[in-house]
């Protein structure tokens, strides 16, 4: 009986759109529940509806495109492949670089080998002289 | 999309037929995702969102009548009907709830579906409708109002 007073008030509040969500929760609960007092049944089919008029679902599948997204991706992979590129083949080149200056200062101490030995050749005619000078001063 | 199912129901309330309301749902939907840069500006997606479906379906709505043709749907059968499988779906007081909401003028038919079936605070439908508290209050009291005399109304009499 209690119950009843209350729900009665309530359903007052609810028609002239003055209870909270709260309440109107309490409402559409007491309704769905099988123990609804004879005179306040007719109420009933309102709150069941709301209830059900919820669970309706669209069912169609909205395509929407993830387009944008793909276009960022590639993006972003030519830019890494980009870097790699530079960074090795930045790489190669400083390998080639290396190598030619290897090439050239061997060629270059191969010059000075070679022209070293011809001065050591003419050094080799001084020592003779200089033999020779020894022998004529030893004769003195 | 969480909200997808509630623009449905939205669309669904105020274009009635059932397909209607899923193009319109995808209309808003893709409108949605092609100004989606925008999107972060706005606070409340789900309430952008709703008055987008709102604002489009009533566009809907206006540009059927003035060009005289009715939204045709079948979803239910029209109040005549005789045949006895129409009776007792008529006589199931619950899809009787739905007709009689479904007869209600557009903006209490909105105004109750966003309050008592997706549980909206007033302050958001206020908002949503662009009306003033009050005004939302008369015209919810009123709609709930005339649901509960149309039903009483129908069970008095009988169905017809």
């Amino acid at each position: 009986m209690e119950l009843d007073k209350k729900i009665e008030t309530l359903l007052e509040k609810y028609f002239e759109a003055t209870s909270t969500a709260a309440e109107e929760r309490e409402l559409r609960e007491y309704f769905s529940g099988g123990d609804v007092a004879p005179h306040l049944e007719h109420h009933a089919p309102m709150f069941t509806f709301f209830s059900e008029a919820k669970n309706q679902r669209s069912t169609r599948k909205v395509p929407l495109k993830a387009r944008r997204n793909y276009v960022r991706w590639v993006s972003v992979a030519a830019v890494a492949v980009l870097m790699l590129g530079l960074y090795f083949g930045n790489q190669y080149r400083e390998q080639q670089k290396a190598e030619f200056a290897y090439q050239e200062t061997r060629k270059a101490l191969g010059l000075i080998a070679q022209n070293l030995d011809r001065g050591t050749q003419k050094v080799a005619h001084l020592s003779e002289f200089e033999e020779t000078k020894q022998k004529i001063y030893k004769n003195n | 999309m969480p909200f997808k199912d509630k623009l449905y129901r939205v669309a669904k309330r105020l274009l009635i037929s059932s397909e209607e309301a899923e193009d319109a749902t995808q209309e808003v939907l893709m409108k949605l995702w092609a100004g989606k840069k925008k999107m972060g500006r706005y606070k409340n997606v789900e309430a952008f969102a709703m008055t987008m479906t709102k604002n489009f379906c009533l566009d809907r709505l206006k540009s059927k009548q003035s060009g005289n043709l009715k939204l045709v749907h079948s979803n239910y059968a029209d109040k005549g009907a005789s045949s006895l499988q129409k009776q007792v779906e008529a006589r199931d007081s619950v899809s009787l709830v739905e007709r009689i909401m479904d007869d209600l003028p557009e903006q209490q038919r909105l105004i109750l579906q966003l309050r008592d079936v997706e549980s909206y605070e007033y302050e958001e439908i206020e908002k949503l409708m662009d009306m003033k508290p009050t005004a939302v209050r008369v015209t919810l009291s009123r709609a709930r109002k005339a649901v509960r005399d149309k039903l009483i109304e129908m069970h008095r009499y009988g169905i017809g």
